[in-house]
């Protein structure tokens, strides 16, 4: 975890990305289902930057967003640059799969007919690709007989080294691991996770999506706190401690006092539905520092102490 | 696997002695007289004690439970009994059309089986296009076809109106059976195994392409976007490899539909296969015939079903390595 | 690369306003099937009897789809026929329903051994290919049309039946069911007061999904010559005729009721399809 590792220049930066989708609703009204909404995050090679946010709240756009691989209905919005130049549809097919390397969230990404060595395989355009997987199976501790199984075949650490696996077999620069640690086993998550540190102190910038704050402060560099779709506060992984008053919003605040090994203050109410945002601060119904300004505006993102917040009281 | 085929067969078996009896049962308390299907035209030839005296031949006067053990008997010795209107042995008049019928239907599914996929693929990989909607409407009124139907429509195009093609008559008329040639048989097949080819493309391929819009939506396939994979060879890794034994394995279990159409399709172009046998045997009362049909049928299909759960056993991993995981590397 | 990007996700948030077209798509099926069936019920007969200036006529205006060799109107005799297709389906999807609604019932409701009954029965019906069974049917009724509605009913109600069952299967396990047992409930009031009111959406969509293929097989049937006599204008017996006349030349007999029996049988599908899209969006494929 040595800052000095950290590049200047972002690998990939993302600028108010937005994506929404139209909603029919009865009769011909159309709504607009605002799923992510002026996100900005930029991930330097070195690093690890996990995006914490609680499940089932559209995170998983964000990676399918940077790899062009949402449904054709989304409409996106915002600046999206890698290695300094823009993202586009076009770069995105020729970046995925070579540059940047995703790691699924379960088994059921791959294909349940297919033999996993095949599945890695692919990944790989040159040199000799059998030979460089069985290097990378033996890297990951995976049996030689591995490749020749199906995925239902594989146990759930084994699942999970295969797939980081797929991921480090691409030799890419950016890696985004969206929720790698689904409901696993205490040591497989440890392990998972040292494997995406790993990679990172190799040299390559990883992107961690998860709900899970105890595996982003494992090995996370910096923080992003994703709420109602937007980051409101990227911190580093060292301000969460103590009493948060490293912390910048009061979001991020209240998600380190509600872990039971912190104060256990849960905090109340829920996030809003992506089709009923709140017209100003997102957070502001549930916000005890609300004032008449939260109500009124979104507040920008500004940097405080060496991160970023989007709050209008943060100090 | 084993165990599997010694159940299956002993389904099959259930199966087969209960369809056996509920036929024979059945058929027994049909009003129409067997008598009439041997005496065939020579009706108002026969008088009441020849009438009789035929019936005693056929067993006919014995109570239903009598016959049905005599006859049964007889089937377990591989004798189906005498067809009436044919008057040769059931077996042998049914193996000859099943030959016949056989030649028709195979054309038929491997042609339906092989438009209805590619059909199918074209839909799913453009699904909500004008060219899926398009596939999509043609199939579902393909669906609601009568296929007898279309058969008239082809005789009308391709008989009657081209000339390609006999109206009718599974051999030239006044020609011995065993002379007819190669070329004429093919070309008495053509028509019907067209007529049963475009009525089977419809659900070949609206099962296909249901299959494939499913796996494009999966994870999987997300998962091999992200990794670069697209179009053509996306579908080819892991679109065709996910989509192939559903619809094989519902090839196989629809032989049952099959064998319907082609007795429509038999009767339209007077092809002389089993199911015109079987409609022959029906409206003149031929009962051995009629049984034997059905027995026949029941097992075709049954094979169908059998061959539809062998092949997944065999070929979807799943199934083929159950419980070979990685415990035991 | 492109289609891929289109395909990845149905597009399951604009499903939502597929309500209001549903609707209107059912609304054009009933009226369209009323408007055949009251064309049929209030023709006057006066075009099925023959006249012979009137011979083999070309469709016209004054005769629509022609007329057949004895000087019958075929618009008239098509009518007829789609409306007798009409009755013999509400007569086969109403007693196939039943069928299948009480051995649905049962089957998941009387224990396991009436379910391994009642499932072999499915498996016995489903062992003999579907028309073969219809003839072996007709042939005990002797043919006529007692013969081709009780062939028909006698063999739809297996796959409602399945479906059924699995259905209640499904719901029994619900908590409401479960509460109600331990309440001491008996069988007969869970399935009654729970279960079929659950079942009514499948129960309807099944019903109209049913004429489709009642009707099919009463036209098939009777084609072949088992079905409704010679002297009923139904539709299978006017394509078995006009299949002796077709060297003749004479398509319009065949064509045109052929392709009424087709948009009819469609329009039912189209009918069944609709309601289940609207009872139960969450099954609906599309
Ligand atoms: S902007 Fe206002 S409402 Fe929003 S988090 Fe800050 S203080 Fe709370």
């Amino acid at each position: 975890m040595t800052e000095t590792q950290t590049s200047i220049m972002p690998l990939l930066e993302v600028c108010n990305l937005s994506i929404s989708f139209t909603q029919y609703m009865e009769g011909l009204r159309q709504k607009s289902l605002q799923a992510i909404s002026n996100l900005s995050i930029d991930v330097r090679a070195g690093e690890v930057i996990a995006v914490l946010g609680s499940s089932g709240s559209g995170k998983s756009l964000l990676a399918h967003a940077i790899l062009g691989i949402l449904p054709s209905n989304a409409m996106i919005s915002g600046k999206m640059r890698y290695a300094g130049e823009n993202l586009t549809p076009e770069s995105q097919a020729s970046l995925r799969g070579r540059e940047i390397a995703l790691v699924p969230q379960s088994i059921s990404f791959l294909d349940p007919l297919m033999r996993v060595g095949e599945q890695v395989r692919p990944s790989m355009r040159n040199g000799n690709s059998s030979a460089i997987q069985r290097e990378i199976f033996a890297r990951y501790h995976l049996a030689a007989g591995t490749e020749r199984l199906f995925p239902f075949q594989l146990s759930g650490g084994m699942a999970r080294r295969v797939l980081v696996s797929i991921a480090a077999a691409t030799n890419a620069r950016l890696v985004i691991a969206d929720e790698p640690t689904p409901g696993l086993h205490p040591t497989v998550v440890k392990e998972t996770l040292a494997h995406l540190r790993e990679l990172a102190d190799e040299g390559d910038a990883v992107l961690l999506i998860t709900h899970d704050i105890a595996a982003a402060l494992e090995i996370a560099n910096r923080i992003a706190v994703f709420y109602a779709g937007t980051t409101i506060e990227i911190a580093l992984a060292s301000d969460f401690s103590g009493e948060a008053e490293l912390l910048r919003h009061p979001y991020s605040k209240a998600l380190w006092q509600a872990l039971p090994q912190n104060n256990f203050i849960p905090l109340q109410g829920s996030q809003p539905y992506p089709d009923a945002l709140p017209p100003g601060c997102l957070f502001e119904p549930r916000c005890q520092l609300s004032s008449h300004e939260c109500k009124a505006a979104q507040p920008e993102p500004r940097h405080l102490r060496g991160g970023t917040v989007r709050c209008f009281h943060a100090a | 696997m084993l165990l599997f085929l010694a159940g299956k067969t002993l389904r099959l078996l259930t199966l087969l002695v209960a369809v056996t009896a509920l036929s024979f049962l059945l058929l027994s308390y049909s009003p129409i007289d067997p008598v009439r299907a041997y005496v065939g035209a020579d009706m108002l030839k026969v008088g009441p004690e020849q009438w009789a005296r035929i019936a005693e031949h056929w067993g006919l006067d014995r109570p239903p439970l009598e016959r049905f053990t005599r006859w049964s008997l007889a089937v377990l010795r591989g004798d189906l009994g005498i067809s009436m209107i044919f008057r040769r042995p059931v077996l042998e008049v049914i193996s000859e059309r099943f030959l016949a019928s056989l030649a028709l239907m195979l054309t038929a599914w491997i042609f339906s089986g092989v438009f209805g996929f590619a059909l199918g693929v074209i839909a799913g990989m453009r699904q909500g296009t004008w060219t899926d909607r398009l596939i999509k409407w043609f199939c579902l009124m393909l669906a609601s076809t009568p296929s007898f139907w279309l058969g008239l429509l082809m005789l009308m195009v391709f008989a009657v109106w081209l000339g390609w093609f006999p109206v009718g008559l599974g051999v030239p008329a006044g020609v011995l059976a065993h002379e007819v040639t190669l070329a004429d048989r093919l070309n008495h097949l053509i028509l019907p195994a067209l007529t049963l080819s475009i009525i089977g493309v419809a659900s070949v391929a609206l099962h296909t392409r249901q299959k494939l819009v499913d796996v494009l939506a999966s994870n999987y396939v997300l998962f091999a976007r992200a990794k670069g994979e697209s179009g053509l060879r996306l579908f080819w890794r892991h679109g065709l490899r996910n989509i192939a034994l559903p619809v094989i394995t519902l090839k196989f279990a629809s032989l049952s539909e099959l064998f319907g159409g082609s007795v429509l399709a038999e009767q339209v172009f007077s092809y002389p296969g089993l199911g015109q046998a079987a409609v022959q045997a029906g409206l003149r009362g031929d009962v051995p015939l009629l049984l034997g049909i059905i027995i026949f049928s029941a097992l075709f299909v049954f094979t169908g079903n059998l061959a539809a759960e062998l092949l997944c056993n065999l070929i979807d991993p799943r199934l083929r390595l159950k419980g070979n995981s990685f415990e035991k590397l | 690369m492109k289609n891929f990007d289109a395909l990845s996700h149905p597009h399951r948030l604009t499903r939502l306003n597929r309500r209001q077209s549903t609707l209107i798509v059912i609304s054009l099926s009933v009226i369209f099937l009323l408007g055949l069936l009251s064309g049929g019920l209030l023709t006057s007969d006066a075009g099925l009897s023959t006249n012979l200036t009137q011979r083999t006529l070309l469709p016209s205006l004054e005769h629509p789809f022609g007329t057949d060799w004895l000087g019958r109107d075929m618009l008239v005799r098509t009518l007829k026929g789609l409306t007798l297709s009409f009755g013999i389906g509400l007569a086969a999807a109403t007693a196939s329903a039943l069928i299948a609604l009480v051995l649905g019932l049962t089957s998941a409701l009387a224990g396991r051994h009436a379910d391994i009954v009642i499932t072999w029965l499915v498996d016995l019906f489903l062992a003999v290919p579907h028309l073969v069974l219809l003839i072996l049917i007709a042939f005990v009724f002797g043919g006529g049309t007692t013969g081709v509605i009780a062939g028909v009913s006698l063999t739809h109600w297996p796959a409602l039946t399945r479906l059924l069952r699995a259905e209640v299967l499904q719901l029994r396990s619900a908590d409401f069911v479960q509460i109600s047992r331990r309440l001491g409930r008996s069988r007969w009031w869970v399935a009654t007061r729970h279960l079929l009111p659950h079942l009514k959406p499948q129960l309807l969509v099944g019903f109209v999904l049913l004429f489709p293929h009642a009707i099919l097989h009463e036209a098939a049937i009777t084609f072949l010559g088992f079905g409704l006599s010679p002297h009923r204008p139904a539709i299978g017996v006017i394509l078995s005729e006009a299949m002796r006349h077709l060297s003749a030349g004479s398509w319009w007999l065949a064509f045109f009721p052929g392709l009424a029996l087709l948009v009819m049988v469609r329009v039912f599908d189209i009918l069944g399809e609709n309601i289940r899209l609207l009872l139960d969006p969450r099954t609906a494929h599309e």
